[in-house]
């Protein structure tokens, strides 16, 4: 087990120095000459020179390369040309709101995911089946861009059942103020015991966290169906069947049993996904978020904070991989031997 | 005396049983996608024919119907500078589909000779063009294309190259493992023994036998390069004003929403019936061809 973990980890850090210099490639090569950028469209040849010095663009790109390295260990992540504050600090305020959003997006999708899948491979070539199996695929196959304003339309503006955007009630902070301790706002909100908070929060969450739960509950729910319908005809699942388990048992606790694996993993890779999907979603309804800055850098052209959140999410990505591969490993002696 | 042949043990039969309501589930669901995805492309290429306002997919603006509800006149009504926006969802059946064509082939230019090189040459270079595609894949999808899109001028063109690049490493993995396996097949070895050139047995053995993965890949993969697209589109890194993209269109229709809703919902809702026509067709593929192929690549 210690060496499939030293594996691992050995591979992940090859991942992450090939992140951070892929990262670098698309900084400094892919658009032509940044000094170019810097200096303005009338710069004169003195000027350009000068930039060039000053960017550090003079020396060889191997000097360049590991100058970039050094700035990304010691948290230098380049500074935000439209907030004016460092990358790295910006991306420090912005994560929790992402990641509370995601969280409750997987949440929903695996509650939703695993009893339409087990349902589905239940009774399968049935009408319900058929539908469940058409849903998830229109899950997957949702512009959630698209969903996100349609939701607002439909559910804040026209029914007025739900906050339109925001992460709660500004009104609240003068009668019920947020203490500040995790920086989750559900969690302070819980912790506190501030239950008005609470239910602002949640009800703000709603509709944005069903938008990112799409994608997530329409994988999960055919992932379950694939998997248990391979293991119903095995022999181990016939002889619980033929030991007596009432059918609900033999699918929701036996055959469920080994599906838990690829969903595992499929939680980790949509992770990764429902932040990327958070830059479609939390702009629209205004959620203070990776994603709201990240919409905000790309229409402002803001390359050094475009690239820092793209190393960010990677990294995230490559971690929460590498914490699932190694869970796996743990429960299954068989993964350490691959 | 010959014996008669064993009946199948029963867990043989249960597999099959199964398998069987696998496919059957999806055949109908992939006859439904089928006529969906034709029907798409049978709008793009007769768009010029039906769309009632040809013109508005173009660079025509009517300043006195701007914002004016669906009717009978405009089904899907005109969106912020007078456009027929039933006739832009038309032409926008030109634009996706053909997206996700050029990044799929691009992607399959780069994928397919780093695939059959890693899996049949192994070695060094194998390990190389795998590490490689490792620091890829390290990103999810849409946001290395994110990346380069937002570094390269927006237009069609970066886009479709903006993805491609995310999405080859995918193929390369895929061809990767079926062409080392079949490398190592004893036909192979005869004709290497038989001293027929390299090049003949990577072209006419070697890519053939291990293709099939990846055409079911490819296809399974449609409706998602439309979505990314479509995506990116939406946050300004794609196609620009007038092209009748329809990413583009809910974009520019987002900040009337509350007014004026159809300007946004009917693109999105060609964006989720394409997705949904190719992957339904892409599921069914894979049931057919594939079927032990796992969901997660």
């Amino acid at each position: 087990m210690i060496v499939y973990v030293a594996r691992r980890l050995a591979l992940a850090v090859v991942v992450v120095a090939g992140v951070i210099a892929l990262t670098f490639v698309v900084a400094r090569v892919v658009p032509g000459d940044p000094a170019a950028t810097w200096a303005g469209p009338h710069a004169s040849a003195a000027q350009l020179a000068a930039a060039r010095r000053f960017l550090g663009l003079d020396r060889p790109p191997a000097a360049q390369l590991l100058a970039y390295f050094a700035g990304i260990l010691t948290g230098n992540w380049g500074v935000s040309i439209h907030t004016h504050q460092p990358v790295l600090s910006d991306i420090g305020t912005a994560a929790p709101a992402s990641l509370e959003l995601v969280s409750a997006a997987l949440i929903m999708a695996i509650a939703a995911g695993i009893p339409l899948g087990l349902v589905s491979a239940r009774w399968p070539g049935r009408s319900l089946d058929h539908a469940i199996r058409a849903g998830s695929i229109l899950g997957v196959s949702m512009p959630i861009f698209w969903m996100a304003l349609i939701l607002q339309l439909v559910f804040a503006q026209r029914l007025r059942l739900l906050p339109a955007a925001g992460e709660y009630s500004s009104g609240l902070l003068f009668t019920h103020p947020l203490a500040r301790h995790t920086g989750f706002d559900v969690i302070d909100a819980l912790i506190t015991g501030n239950w008005p908070m609470l239910g602002s929060t949640l009800s703000h969450l709603a509709l944005p966290a069903v938008v990112v739960a799409a994608y997530p509950a329409g994988l999960i729910t055919r992932l379950v169906r694939a998997q248990v319908l391979d293991t119903i005809g095995e022999t181990h699942v016939q002889m619980i069947r033929a030991l007596g388990f009432p059918e609900r048992a033999v699918f929701g606790r036996f055959a469920m049993k080994l599906a838990w694996n690829p969903v595992a993993a499929a939680v980790a890779l949509v992770f990764g996904y429902s932040l990327v999907n958070t830059f479609l979603v939390e702009s629209i309804f205004d959620w203070p978020g990776l994603g709201s800055y990240t919409a905000a850098s790309v229409s402002s052209l803001d390359t050094p904070a475009i690239l820092g959140v793209t190393l960010f999410i990677a990294l995230v990505y490559v971690a929460a991989n590498l914490i699932v591969d190694i869970i796996q490993a743990g429960l299954d002696p068989r993964i350490r031997l691959r | 005396m010959i014996e008669a042949p064993a009946p199948l043990p029963p867990a043989a039969t249960g597999l099959r049983g199964q398998a069987r309501w696998r496919g059957l589930a999806g055949n109908r669901l992939m006859a439904a996608g089928g006529l969906m995805a034709a029907l798409i492309v049978i709008v793009a290429l007769l768009a010029p024919l039906i769309a009632p306002l040809p013109g508005d997919a173009d660079t025509a603006t009517h300043p006195f119907l701007v914002l004016h509800p669906p009717s009978a006149r405009h089904w899907f009504g005109t969106d912020q500078v007078g456009r027929d926006v039933f006739s832009r969802v038309l032409y926008g059946a030109r634009v996706s589909p053909l997206i996700a064509a050029a990044v799929l082939v691009f992607a399959c230019a780069i994928g397919i000779p780093l695939g059959i090189c890693a899996g049949y040459f192994g070695g060094w270079l194998d390990e190389v063009i795998m590490r490689v595609t490792d620091i890829f894949l390290a990103f999810p999808p849409l946001l290395l294309a994110l990346a380069f899109a937002a570094v390269l001028p927006a237009s069609l063109t970066s886009l479709t190259i903006a993805i491609g690049i995310t999405w080859w490493p995918w193929y390369t993995r895929l061809i990767r493992g079926q062409a080392a396996s079949v490398a190592g097949r004893a036909y192979i070895e005869s004709c290497r023994a038989l001293g027929i050139p390299r090049r003949r047995i990577i072209l006419r053995h070697i890519l053939p036998n291990s293709i099939t993965p990846l055409i079911v890949q490819v296809s399974l993969d449609v409706g998602g390069v439309i979505l990314t697209a479509s995506a990116l589109s939406f946050l300004g890194l794609g196609a620009q004003d007038p092209t009748p993209d329809w990413g583009l269109m809910v974009s520019e229709g987002e900040s009337y929403f509350t007014t004026a809703w159809w300007v946004v919902t009917f693109p999105g809702i060609a964006i989720l019936l394409t997705a949904f026509a190719f992957n339904l067709l892409g599921d069914g593929l894979r049931d057919l061809l594939d079927p032990r192929r796992d969901l997660l690549r």
